[in-house]
This record gives C-alpha cells, structure tokens and sequence, in this order.
C-alpha cells in the first residue's frame, strides 16, 4: 500500500484514510482508463545480481547503466503497463556472493533476479533458486539470464524458473562457422581460451562443428591460459604465428581480449580473430584502427542495428558516453512485460508460465521465441567486422572511429541447436 | 628462429620490468632491513599518478615527475609512521606496511575508479623499435621501425617470410632498466653518498658517530626505493594496463625474484628477474603435458582424460615462479647470489 504519508498518532485513523485514499485512487485510475493496460501502473522489483568490482567491473557497470535506461524507456509505454524498477547488487564475480545477494534481493520481496556475468555464477544461481522455489511456495522468484552462455543452463541443469535471453556457447559456434565455411582463406585456425568452463567449451564446439563443416580446416594449436591473470600477451602472440595460424577462434572476454588484441597489433599478428565478444567494454579501444577486416565478432545484435534500438543507443551514448551492448536487456523487458499483459498478473509463477513458448517481434530484430522445451531465446544471430564507419555503419563504440559492421545475418533455425533439457514444472 | 629471437626479447623485457620493480625492494631491504609489502602499491600509484599528469603535461614530463612524487610520498610515509614503529622490531614494520599496501588500493579505488584508466604510451613509442624478418630465402635480418609491407610479403608462395615487429615501448623498458641497474651500481660505490649508505648498513652506530644523520639516509633510502617502483609503475602501466589490480599481480611476483635471487643482493635480483621472465616466457612456448612424454615411453596410462597429466607446460606456466620460489626455499635458503643464511 503506497500512502503519500507516514501513519503516525492516531494510527488507526490514519490507516483508515491511507485506505481510502488508495482505493479512490485505484477506482479513478481504473475508471480513467477502463481496459487501457490490464495491469496499470503496477510495480515490479527487479533485482541485478552482477559485478560491480573487480575485473568484470567496466562491464557490469556499462549494464547497471543499461538497465536503468532501458526501464525508463519501458516504463513510459509497455503493453501489460507496469513500472519496473531494479536494484543493483554488487556479486565480485563470485557464486558465494552472489548467493548472499540473492538473500538479500529475496528478503525485500523481490521477485525477479537478473544475472549474466560468468556461469559459474549461473550455475550456483540456478540451484539456490530452485531450492528456494520449492521451499517458499507463493513466493517464487524468477531467474533472468542476461548473458550467461554455458549450455549446461539449457540442457543438463535446465529449470523451469530459468530463462536465458542471450545465445548460448552452442548456437553463436554454429552462426561462427556456418560463416566461417565459406571464407575458403582459412586453413590453420589457433584455439585460444580462458582456462574455465566457458573457454573449454568454447573450444570443444569449435573443434566439433569445423569438423562437420569444414574438415579441411586444420587445427594447429590449442590454448587455455588462466582466467583473469595474464598481463602480458606478447609469448602467446609469438606461440600463435610460430603455429603459422591464420585464423584464432576465442571466447575470451574483458581484459583477457583486450590484451590479447592488443598484444596481437604490436606483435604485427596478421591473422583473423573470430570473437564472441568484441563489441564489450575495454576492446574497442584496444583494437583501435588496428585489425580493420580482421576481427569478427559473433552476437544476437550489432552496434548499426538502427531502428528504435539504434535511437535508443545513440540517446544512451550522449546521456553517459558508454555504449549501449546488451541488447538481451531489450528482450528481456519486453518478453515480461508481453507476459504480464497476456497472464494478466505480476505473479512469477504465471509470468513464467506466459514467457514459455512466447513469441513476438522483437525492437531489436526479427521474430524471437522463448523455447518451451529448455527456455533459451530462439533469435536470428550476427557476424559482425572491425572496420572503420561509414555512411551506412554510422555507429562508433568507444568513439575508436571504427565499428562492427554486420557481414552475415543467421535466422534462428541455423543457430537453433537441441536441448537434452527434461523440464520440472510446477505442478507437474 | 625468429620465434626464438621474439621470444627472448620478449622475455627480457618482462624480466627487465620485473628488475625495475624488484630493485627498490631489495635495495630498502638490505639497507633497512624492512620487508616492504606495500612495494607493488608504489608502483600502481606511480602508474596512476603518471596517467592524471600525462593528461596536464604528457607523457615526458610524468615520466620524471611521478617518479619523485612517489619519492617523496615514501619518504613521508617513512619518516612518519616507519621510523616510529622502526624501535618495536621487524614485524611491526612488516605489518605497517601490509597495513599501508591496503590504505593505498583503497585510496586508488576511491580517487581513480574501480576500472582501468587508458594510459597510452606517447606517440614516438608506439610503434615498433625494430623489425625482425626471417625469409625462408635469405635467412634472419633486422630492419629499424616498421618494415615496409612490400618486405613482409613475399611474391613466390614457397618462400615463406615472416615479420616479428618488436614494441618500442618494451625496448624503452629495456633501456630505463638498464640505465637503472648501472647507475644504482655507480651510486652504490663510486659515490660518496653510496659509501654513507654501504656503511650505515653495517655499521651504523660508527657512521653516526663520524658525524652521518642515519635515520635520513634511511628516509632517503626508503623514499628512493618507492620512486624505482614509482618509475617502474609509469612504464608498466603504460606498456601493459593500468587498473587497481595491478599491485596484486605483480606483488607476489617481485618477492619471488628478492628470495630467488638472494635477500638484498642486487645483482641477484637482477639474475633472478631475467630469469623468472625468460623461464615464463618460454614454458608458454611448451605444450608437453606429462601424458605426451609417457606416450613416447610406451606407457599407456588409462584415463586419457586425468586433467592432472593433461596439463601442459604453457598452462602452468604462470605458477612456475612461485615453484621455484618453494625450491629455492627448500635448496638453496640464500638465493642465488646472496650472501646471508635466512
């Protein structure tokens, strides 16, 4: 109950008229704007489980800022009508952490957890939370995966709470060498990876499905280095081109690519690099006007996507000058608040239950799909290039003068890849 | 060969690096006997105050001025806090300057941010220093800058040439270092400042009494040591990224080469810092794994998939300073040139 003021004294009476005051105010709305939005006005908390510290900290702070814009764009004009609002909390990248924010983000009732960064983190959520689901019937909460990409999410460990917006490890590897296939100058590729489950796997479908798709390819050299230590690239850099690798497949992200790119162009490393994350904080400016036509990134969306979501990004760089990147924030506010309009409820449970299987068109691109059978979004994928912008590709990160131009866009049945998930629901 | 050659370059200057950051260290600890934990912290903030006044004057004159503000902070720092708790014995020593190590990231974070800060090298070094080019033709051979793309391609596909183009920034290293090393050794002992700070050392009740201040050429000792890692910190955080976790990843690193190469000797320092820098470089060259050299033997060893024996030599390479630290330790207690047992 929103009272504009405190009961105090008489508390009763006040009470009373906190009442009726919220009851006037309900009908009046209500007759106001009979059959307007079915929910009208309603608030939904949300809360961001992320890094705000540490290495990952230029990334989750670029998407903390991303949430709060995204809200108030949605919040001025969503079908179901509810006001969303979110509250960021500080994980340190770390599942224990996260474990004590999830407490937190539940003891102020809130509902909806949003998550991305590192699937280790990801893996522990998806637990605690379907413990906490069975243990607290009505009160259930939601997870909203943002850009935790193991597969395992959606195959072994799916759950019914879970719901993944980003493409997983799997699907963006299928788009990656389906373009890959036909850049007949790839002959010697490098696998270069972080040393944790995200770079292995990353690695192993790499291996996998060039296999399938061009066995020609040969693979002269694997890499896994540590996680979030190394500083100095330059060794594995003279590894690649002893190698003669032509072509490197990473996962690597944040300062772990950035260093990696930036160790390549003072090493004079001439070859391809196909990324999954280019386009995040740190990297653009590293690669600079270097490795123009080399780099290529593969993703759900794109800097130059115009439309509404490139207006929403141009606005979002003149407000902070950061660029606007996880487009999965997009998809997420409208799958719930479609959910909330179609359930007619804010209830996570029917909320759930109207997210799976849903489908619609999405402002950011084409027609997207929340799989019933493991909850991962069904979406078209983008290969992207380093180059410098033109008339067309207008869009620059990090203000570097270059940006990622689309070269290949895949429709959602070529990176669909099936799911081994055997999905618990409630009441089943 | 070239591969060879970039390699060693490359980990010459990481070494090279390490020296500069390592000498301060061990020079405070043989003059004063102070193991100072709060040594990586100088360098972060001689990287971070480098980078706010490279954005007021540049790169050139940062390079000499946040050096001395490091100094000077550590000079403070010693006359104030260190000296005072200097009477209690060496563990408070150690743990005030644990305690500072924190104060310092702490500040870093509130006054510069919890995200790395771009700190560019100036223009004249970003380039190559050299390039080297090795054709399958006419063998290895050196060019100045950056070789002309018409060298690096060849017109005939059997003649295969490769170009290994190496950082200016990391041959600027390699000087600073270098000039570093030989005028730290002529101060030490062609100077009459260096033979105050020899005897104070070991003699220190005789140096005061002809008439030296001691607990000076300590502050000065002290505030000379930071301003190496300040030094080391602008050229570091330019070459590589400048981010609060910087004092972490080299911290350890630096005690390893002071206890590899002999507790406050400083030749021994600068054996042990090319050496930890050559041996990373390279074990990440090495993909043997302890299953590919059993596969040769005829040993079969079920379990393909043990991750133990799967780990190659390139991954482990970054623990093998802390490896050698344990053997060292374990074989030779004084270090490779160092001259006192424990």
């Amino acid at each position: 109950m929103n009272t504009p003021f405190k009961p105090v004294g008489n508390s009763v009476l006040a009470a009373c008229i906190g009442v009726a005051l919220a009851a006037s105010a309900g009908s009046a709305a209500a007759q106001a704007k009979a059959g307007a939005k079915p929910l009208d006005g309603q608030v939904v908390k949300m809360a961001w489980i992320d890094p705000l510290s540490g290495l990952m900290a230029p990334v989750g702070n670029n998407q903390l800022k991303s949430w709060q814009f995204m809200i108030e764009k949605f919040n001025q004009n969503n079908p179901a009508g509810v006001k969303f609002e979110v509250v960021g909390i500080d994980n340190k990248l770390s599942p224990t952490e996260s474990l004590n924010a999830l407490k937190s983000a539940t003891d102020q009732g809130i509902r909806y957890i949003i998550q991305g960064n590192g699937s280790s983190v990801a893996l522990a959520l998806i637990d605690a939370i379907n413990k906490y689901n069975e243990r607290n019937p009505g009160k259930e909460i939601i997870y909203l995966n943002e850009a935790a990409v193991d597969p395992d999410l959606t195959n072994s460990k799916c759950s019914f709470w879970h719901f993944r917006f980003d493409a997983d490890t799997t699907m963006k590897m299928e788009a990656l060498t389906t373009f890959m296939k036909d850049q007949k100058d790839i002959k010697k590729v490098y696998l270069f990876n972080q040393n944790y489950s995200h770079g292995q796997q990353v690695a192993k479908f790499a291996k996998e499905y060039l296999k399938r798709k061009r066995p020609d390819i040969e693979i002269v050299g694997e890499e896994l280095h540590p996680l979030a230590q190394v500083r100095d690239f330059a060794p594995y850099i003279a590894k690649i081109k002893a190698a003669g690798a032509d072509s490197v497949i990473t996962g690597n992200w944040g300062s772990d690519l950035s260093l990696l790119v930036k160790a390549a162009v003072e090493g004079g490393y001439n070859g391809k690099f196909f990324t999954y994350y280019t386009g995040v904080t740190g990297t653009p400016t590293a690669l600079g006007a270097n490795g123009a036509g080399k780099v290529f990134d593969v993703a759900y969306g794109h800097y130059n996507m115009g439309g509404q979501y490139g207006a929403w990004g141009a606005e979002f760089k003149q407000k902070y000058n950061d660029d606007f990147y996880t487009g999965s924030i997009v998809r997420i506010l409208e799958s719930l608040s479609n959910a909330m309009a179609q359930s007619k409820s804010t209830d996570p449970v029917k909320v759930a239950f109207a997210m799976e299987g849903l489908k619609f068109k999405s402002s950011m691109s084409g027609d997207v799909e929340m799989r019933k059978s493991d909850h991962q979004l069904q979406q078209p994928l983008y290969v992207s290039m380093w180059q410098k912008t033109d008339a067309k590709h207008p869009y620059s990160p990090e203000n570097t003068g270059m940006t990622l131009a689309p070269v290949a866009e895949y429709p959602n049945y070529v990176s669909s890849t099936p799911t081994s998930c055997q999905m618990k629901r409630p009441g089943a | 060969m070239e591969f060879f050659t970039i390699s060693m370059l490359n980990g010459l200057s990481y070494g090279l690096l390490l020296f500069m950051l390592s000498s301060g260290l061990t020079l405070i600890f043989s003059m004063m006997g102070v193991l100072n934990f709060a040594h990586a912290s100088f360098y972060m903030i001689g990287a971070y105050i480098a980078y706010s006044i490279s954005k007021v004057t540049g790169f050139w004159p940062a390079l000499v001025i946040a050096p001395i503000v490091v100094g000077v902070i550590g000079a403070v720092f010693e006359r104030l806090c260190l000296r005072r708790v200097h009477k209690f014995g060496h563990v408070p020593e150690l743990l005030i300057t644990f305690g500072l190590s924190f104060v310092i990231i702490e500040l870093v974070l509130l006054i510069w941010g919890r995200t790395a800060v771009e700190f560019p090298p100036p223009e004249f070094l970003r380039g190559p220093a050299f390039t080297l080019i090795n054709s399958s033709v006419t063998g290895l051979h050196l060019v100045a800058g950056a070789a002309p793309a018409a060298m690096c391609a060849s017109a005939d596909a059997a003649v295969r040439v490769v170009c290994s183009p190496f950082p200016a920034t990391r041959g600027f290293m390699m000087l600073v270092a270098l000039a570093m090393l030989v005028s730290l050794w002529l101060l030490l002992t062609r100077t009459r400042i260096g033979l105050v700070i020899q005897s104070a050392l070991t003699h220190p009740e005789m140096v005061e009494s002809l008439g030296h201040n001691v607990p000076r050429v300590f502050m000065l000792v002290f505030g000379a040591g930071a301003a190496l890692a300040g030094l080391a910190g602008v050229i570091g955080g330019s070459t590589f990224v400048t981010e609060p976790a910087m004092a972490l990843t080299v911290g350890s690193v630096i005690f390893v080469v002071v206890v590899v190469g002999g507790m406050g000797s400083l030749a021994g320092a600068f054996v042990a810092s090319l050496l930890i820098g050559i041996l990373q470089t390279f074990a990440v060259a090495l993909d043997y794994s302890v299953l590919s050299l059993l596969k040769p033997l005829g040993i079969g060893v079920g379990g393909s998939d043990n991750s133990l024996l799967k780990l190659t030599i390139s991954q482990v390479a970054p623990i093998l300073p802390y490896l050698l630290l344990v053997l060292i330790l374990i074989f030779r207690p004084k270090g490779l040139l160092g001259t006192r047992e424990g």
